[in-house]
């Protein structure tokens, strides 16, 4: 019996994967709703009991998958995966105008310029207030919190020390993981109530995961606007991160 | 039909990707640059063009609806396959560095918010209140 179950989440992956997305968007709801009189969005909710079903995975599988780790599960990895997550965002696109993304050009540019500096300048900060002197590893977990694939792309291509890698990849992580968590509460504060500002936002906060939760518990219709502009970031963060960001590092690293 | 929607979304979402390939290979990296962004303005223009000229009607958008309302849900599964493990382990440093990293750019957001917001509010038929929220 207990098999068959088995076989049947095994093999029915994608499927077991809206089944508990969908009950977990239930739950948060509910939460939401009942016991928070829906101070705190539903979604906000249902993406920290995600992250916490992450830490789950992480602490009972060593992998670094989060749930999708634990084979029943695997579902859940293919729903939230790159192709399905990056589909959906394309679709978010419907009903945005171009009216009102065209008068936000120029503070977009100024947004992503210094959404990929800033980052960079506070993680170098930090790995050289640790004790970092050599400018691979500077550079490395300075990029990690513009996002970590861009902590890991530089990193491969200075060729730095695995752990150092790491470390990169965990900083990046934790902006994601903050901008989540952050980005609902406080929304209100920073005016994220239009598509000026969310254009803003995602490209001074760049972290794909982050600013698309964020929004979405914010207000979905402000996701493709914050997402249009993020989805350069990775990439120029990726191009800027091995050449500029490391020249400049090196020069200043070498008095 | 439901289908033209799911496909004209696919057709924007393979060119997009592509046109991000083609960035990144123009500029001498391996990775895909701003496919998705593309993507998104390809639809923007596809769907608003087709809607004047009658070739995209409302059962055609709840294909591409559909798939918008499942980004919530989507990004919840994404949260819960996030390496959480890897950021509690990853110590001091990158808790600091990442933390450091967001309160600065959220810093900032006010500051270049400015560049253009007056012009945007004035012109902009936006309503601030989400739509779950008006009474």
């Amino acid at each position: 019996m207990i098999d068959r179950l088995y076989q049947t989440l095994l093999s029915e992956g994608l499927l077991v994967g809206f089944a508990i997305t969908g009950m977990v968007m239930w739950g948060s709801y509910w939460i939401s709703a009942k016991l928070t009189k829906g101070r705190i969005h539903g979604s906000a909710i249902a993406v920290c009991v995600g992250l916490l079903m992450a830490w789950l995975g992480g602490a009972l599988t060593g992998g670094k998958n989060g749930i999708a780790d634990i084979p029943s599960f695997a579902g859940i990895g293919l729903l939230g995966g790159a192709m399905f997550r990056d589909f959906a965002i394309v679709a978010t696109a419907y009903g945005a105008t171009f009216q009102d993304l065209r008068r936000s050009g120029k503070a977009v540019i100024v947004a992503l310029s210094v959404g990929l500096v800033l980052p960079f300048i506070c993680g170098a900060s930090v790995a050289f207030a640790f004790g970092y002197r050599d400018a691979v590893s500077v550079t490395t977990i300075g990029c990690g919190p513009v996002t970590y694939i861009v902590g890991a792309v530089t990193g491969a291509a200075l060729g730095a020390k695995s752990e150092v890698i790491a470390l990169s990849i965990a900083a990046g992580l934790v902006k994601s993981i903050a901008v989540m968590i952050a980005t609902p509460m406080i929304a209100k504060r920073i005016g994220l109530n239009n598509p000026h500002t969310a254009m803003v936002y995602g490209g001074l906060m760049g972290t794909h995961s982050g600013v698309g939760a964020g929004l979405a518990a914010t207000d979905p219709r402000l996701v493709p606007y914050g997402l249009m502009v993020s989805t350069f970031y990775t990439g120029f963060g990726c191009l800027l991160g091995p050449s500029l960001f490391y020249l400049i590092l090196q020069h200043l690293l070498a008095f | 039909m439901i289908i033209y929607g799911v496909a004209l979304l696919s057709i924007c979402y393979l060119v997009g990707n592509f046109a991000g390939e083609l960035l990144g290979y123009l500029l001498h990296e391996d990775k895909n640059v701003g496919g998705v962004g593309f993507s998104m303005l390809l639809l923007m223009f596809l769907t608003e063009r087709m809607k004047k000229l009658g070739h995209f009607n409302s059962v055609s958008a709840g294909g591409v609806q559909f798939w918008a309302a499942m980004y919530i849900p989507i990004v919840v599964a994404m949260a819960a396959q996030q390496n959480v493990m890897g950021a509690i382990k990853g110590g001091w440093v990158a808790f600091f560095a990442g933390l450091l990293a967001f309160i600065a750019s959220f810093m900032a957001v006010p500051v270049i918010n400015r560049i253009g917001l007056k012009k945007h509010l004035e012109t902009s038929t936006w309503n601030p209140v989400p739509e779950e929220d008006r009474q």
